[in-house]
Parts: structure tokens; C-alpha cells; sequence
């Protein structure tokens, strides 16, 4: 499944960075990547969770939001449905919903058990506006929609 | 290994302080060391339980500030941060200097200064113990509450009044608890009306910001009676710590926080009992979904059950297993480091029979404390002494 090359391919193809998660020796993948696996195996590849569709666990509107990040933020929990030959514990990620694209600026509406695909978003967050140090780590990355 | 006791205990008033972090440290500290009758140069160790002073307020060496206030030199000190359960980790590190006969006399103060910034800064300070994939995504601890919260009451039935009574319970507890932040009563329609916060969960589902401190004093069992000649003293028959994932959402049953199973059944194993020989507990109430997860994790109920007993009243001061004697993190107020001692502070009130108006019938009781969304947990089991 997991295939190193592929991914970062994809990324150049796209002009967007992967939605990287880590796969380890037992098969195990996770988002975001360990230095070990869950089960202390060791790292051994990239997967690119693009490729995959997932489903809302659940959700939230937080309307008390910290410097730098939108209001309201619906955030979900999803689940990505990682194919019949992956036996390994649910790969997730915690994600923003995408905006409408009416211009409303309002998030689609998700309900428990929704499928949603991941889109990019070059800034997530404005960097330095809280207390994280703005270099220490990456702003992109991935929101959800739901699949039409 | 020595049997460890509770000698001293205090806590200040919760709730929004003039008094700077070294100031309510100091209070708390000097009024256990009354409270023990002893003096700050009799402690052996010293330990300050404190997630982010310098975050907070740009004092950091809080420890030696202390020791150095209370005359305590030169006691061994040191900083427990362990984010929101700081307190139930000093709980631990105190229990272990005197476990091990490394300290005859130590004392664990509590404390965190938090009102003088905004709501929306001390959420962004206490959302920065998040993993970086969390964070960039505006992730707060508010809503890692709304998301458990939906799915638990999707996946067991639970309705949404149901958590309302929680935020009901604790505050009418609170009522009585002259430390307390809120002591007012508000009823479920309050509750349920009040401003989304992190849908489903609102305004009165969460605790508030707030100051305080609070401290225990702590000696081998075998000498207790020196400093308690009355027996007023506790004793710690079982303590554990556990840890769960950082990221939140790669735990394997969302609803389940593996964090209080592991940690209570250290201490279950440790004193000899099960939940079901426990008469009383004070349980990390941050958040009201919060009341429910523990009480079915630490085995008081089944899971997805615990939403029952609140709405059965099992858990109300006059209920078979009362919970958040004291009014909770919810109405007692959640000054971060000092939550996990102010827990602990309630179950030696409760068990050595000086609980006042709050009082219950209890020989054994148990504190949970909860940091992170249960990334880091604390169970502490107390027994009275008589």
C-alpha cells in the first residue's frame, strides 16, 4: 500500500505538499507520523492519505476560538476507510470543515457518519498570532468536505 | 515501602485573586504547615505543582520562590508540570519521597494564576500542550469536549439534559464550599439555554478560569500521630499514574479515556479494593462529558451508563457514591495546577469526618485528575484513619 516515491510524486504533480501519515514494519499506519508505531515497530514508509475518503466520527463548532484561528471552527474527527487489506487500528485525523464555496464563509454541514475527502489549505491558522512559535512547526495542511 | 499520610491540608479562596502565582502559593503553604504545625525548615522536600507560570505570567522558579518564602531552605524542591493534572502528579511525587524514605517531611503546594489574561490567551496557553498537527487546526480542549460529548451521546443514548445536571449537581455542591469560585445554584434550563461554546456543550458545561492554590503535608504513616494527635490524618493506600496518546483522536474507543483505566487500576491493585468499596469521589469535571467518561472508567459504572446514575441521582451528596463533593472543577473553579491538590484536599476533609456542610458518609475516597483530554491521569485512593 504505502509507497514512498508515489506520494512525494503526487505531492510535485498537485504543487501541494501529501497528507503524510507513517506506516511501520507490522503494517500499522498512523496520522501523524511516530518515530515508532503503536506497537513499537518501526517506521518504514509513507502513505499519502489523499487517496483516501473518510467518515465523520463526530464534530464540533467551537465559537470560543484562540488568537489566530477562524470563527467559528468546525472541527470533526474522521476516519479514513483504508481498503479490506488494512487490518491495522483506524487511521483518523483531526481536521477542519472546508468552507462553502457560495461565499457565504460558512463551513458545510457534516453529520456523524458523513463521507468528507481532504482539501488543502495553505494557512490553517495565522502562525505567531498564539503562543506556539511560529517556526516550530507547519501551518497547512488538510480540511474535509464532503464527497458529492 | 513506607505507608504514606496526609498530615496538613489547605486550599485558598478559587476564583479571581489580586494575588500573583508566588503570593497564592504562599498562602496555601504557609496554612498547611500551620495547619500540620510545623514550620517551613522542618520540610525535607518541597513540591510545587504549576502547568505554565511562565506562559502566564513570566515567573518561572516557582519552587525555590516558595521555599524561599516559607523559610523552607534547604529543602530538595522541584516544578511538577503535568499540564492539568500537575496536582495529582505532585500528589504522586510527594507520596513517592516518603514511600521511598528519601523525606520525612514533605509538603506538595499547588497553584496557578490564570484571570489577569483573556479567555480566548489562556485557552491558546493551556491548547499548547496539543501535537502540532492539533494546534495548527485551532484545536481547544473546549472542543475536544464537544467531540466526545456528540459521540458519546450518539453511540449510548445518552440526551443532552443529561449532561445539563451534571453542571446542576456541582454547582448546588458548590453552594457549601466556602473555597469555591461559584456558590450559586442554576438550574437545567440556565444550563441548556446558555451560549454554544463547543456544540453540543455550552457555556455551563465548562469549568471557568480561575486563581488559586491549595497543599498537603505528607509524612510516613508510622509517625502521623506526632503532627495529628486527634487521628485528623489520611492515609494514601493506593496511587497510580497512567498515560494515554498524545494525539487525541488515534485513541481507539474515543469515548474511553485508557488514562483512568490504567491509573485506578494501579491504585485499586495498590490499596486492595474495587470501585465498589470507594464512598466518595472528586472527579476532573473540566468539562461535564468529563464526569461521565471518568465514573465509567474508573468502574463505577458500566459504560455508557454513567449518564443513569447522574440522572438517577446515585451521584448527588445524598446518593449512594456522591461525586464533586466540593462542586467540582465546575463550580469550585480550575486553577491548573492546584486542581489535582484541591481534590485531594476535599477527599481528607471527606474521610477524616471534616467536610463541614459538604460532609458524607466515607472511610474511603478517591481523586481523579485529568490532564490534557485524559493525555495524562492521576488516581489517588485515601482511607481515614479511624
Amino acid at each position: 500500500m504505502s509507497d514512498n516515491d508515489a506520494a512525494e510524486d503526487d505531492g510535485a504533480s498537485t504543487g501541494e505538499p501529501s497528507f503524510e501519515a507513517a506506516e511501520y514494519a507490522d503494517g500499522t499506519v498512523t496520522y501523524p507520523p511516530h518515530t515508532v508505531g503503536p506497537n513499537g515497530a518501526e517506521r518504514v514508509g509513507t502513505v499519502d492519505l489523499r487517496q483516501y475518503e473518510g467518515r465523520v466520527v463526530t464534530w464540533t463548532t467551537s465559537t470560543a476560538t484562540p488568537p489566530g484561528v477562524r470563527e467559528p471552527n468546525t472541527l470533526a474527527i474522521v476516519e479514513f476507510e483504508m481498503g479490506d487489506g488494512y487490518d491495522g487500528p483506524p487511521v483518523r485525523a483531526l481536521g477542519q470543515i472546508a468552507e462553502r464555496e457560495d461565499g457565504s464563509g460558512e463551513a458545510f454541514d457534516v453529520e456523524i457518519g458523513d463521507r468528507v475527502e481532504p482539501v488543502y489549505a495553505d494557512e490553517l491558522r495565522e502562525p505567531g498570532a498564539g503562543i506556539r512559535e511560529p517556526e516550530s512547526q507547519d501551518w497547512d495542511g488538510f480540511r474535509f468536505r464532503p464527497v458529492e | 515501602m513506607e505507608r504514606v499520610a496526609i498530615v496538613g491540608a489547605s486550599m485558598t479562596r478559587f476564583g479571581q485573586r489580586d494575588a500573583w502565582v508566588r503570593e497564592l502559593l504562599a498562602e496555601a503553604g504557609a496554612a498547611a504547615l500551620d495547619d500540620a504545625g510545623v514550620d517551613g525548615d522542618d520540610l525535607d522536600h518541597l513540591y510545587v505543582s504549576n502547568m505554565a507560570s511562565g506562559e502566564f505570567e513570566g515567573q518561572t522558579g516557582v519552587p525555590n520562590a516558595l521555599a524561599h518564602d516559607l523559610a523552607a531552605q534547604p529543602a530538595y524542591t522541584a516544578r511538577i508540570d503535568q499540564t492539568s493534572s500537575s496536582g495529582g502528579a505532585g500528589v504522586y511525587a510527594a507520596w513517592q519521597s516518603v514511600a521511598s524514605g528519601a523525606s520525612d517531611l514533605t509538603m506538595l503546594v499547588g497553584g496557578e494564576k490564570m484571570t489577569h489574561r483573556t479567555t480566548s490567551e489562556a485557552t491558546d496557553v493551556i491548547a499548547s500542550l496539543t501535537h502540532p498537527v492539533e494546534y495548527k487546526q485551532g484545536v481547544t480542549l473546549p472542543s475536544f469536549a464537544g467531540l466526545t460529548a456528540r459521540l458519546y451521546l450518539d453511540e449510548y443514548d445518552a440526551p443532552r439534559e443529561s449532561l445539563g445536571k451534571v453542571a446542576v449537581k456541582n454547582h448546588r455542591n458548590g453552594v457549601d464550599n466556602p473555597h469555591a469560585q461559584f456558590r450559586k445554584e442554576v438550574d437545567l434550563d440556565t444550563v441548556l439555554d446558555s451560549p454554544i461554546v463547543a456544540d453540543p456543550l455550552r457555556l455551563y458545561d465548562f469549568c471557568p478560569i480561575t486563581d488559586g492554590s491549595a497543599a498537603l503535608v505528607f509524612c510516613p504513616e508510622s509517625v502521623a500521630e506526632e503532627y495529628a494527635p486527634d487521628g485528623n490524618y489520611a492515609v494514601i493506600s493506593g496511587i497510580g499514574g497512567a498515560t494515554d496518546t498524545h494525539v487525541v483522536h488515534e485513541r481507539a474507543d474515543p469515548t474511553t479515556m485508557g488514562g483512568v483505566v490504567d491509573s485506578s487500576d494501579i491504585a485499586y491493585d495498590m490499596a486492595g479494593i474495587g470501585p465498589d468499596d470507594v464512598d466518595v469521589a472528586e472527579l476532573h469535571d473540566m468539562f461535564t462529558i468529563l464526569e461521565f467518561l471518568q465514573s465509567e472508567d474508573l468502574g463505577f459504572f458500566e459504560k455508557g451508563e454513567g449518564w443513569k446514575a447522574v440522572e438517577e441521582g446515585v451521584t448527588d451528596r445524598d446518593g449512594d457514591l456522591p461525586i464533586n463533593t466540593s462542586g467540582g472543577l465546575k463550580s469550585k473553579g480550575h486553577p491548573l495546577g492546584a486542581s489535582g491538590v484541591a481534590q485531594v484536599y476535599e477527599i481528607f476533609k471527606q474521610v477524616t469526618g471534616n467536610a463541614g456542610p459538604r460532609q458524607v458518609e466515607a472511610e474511603t475516597g478517591l481523586a481523579c485528575n485529568v490532564g490534557g483530554f485524559g493525555n495524562c491521569v492521576t488516581t489517588t485512593i485515601l482511607e481515614g484513619s479511624q
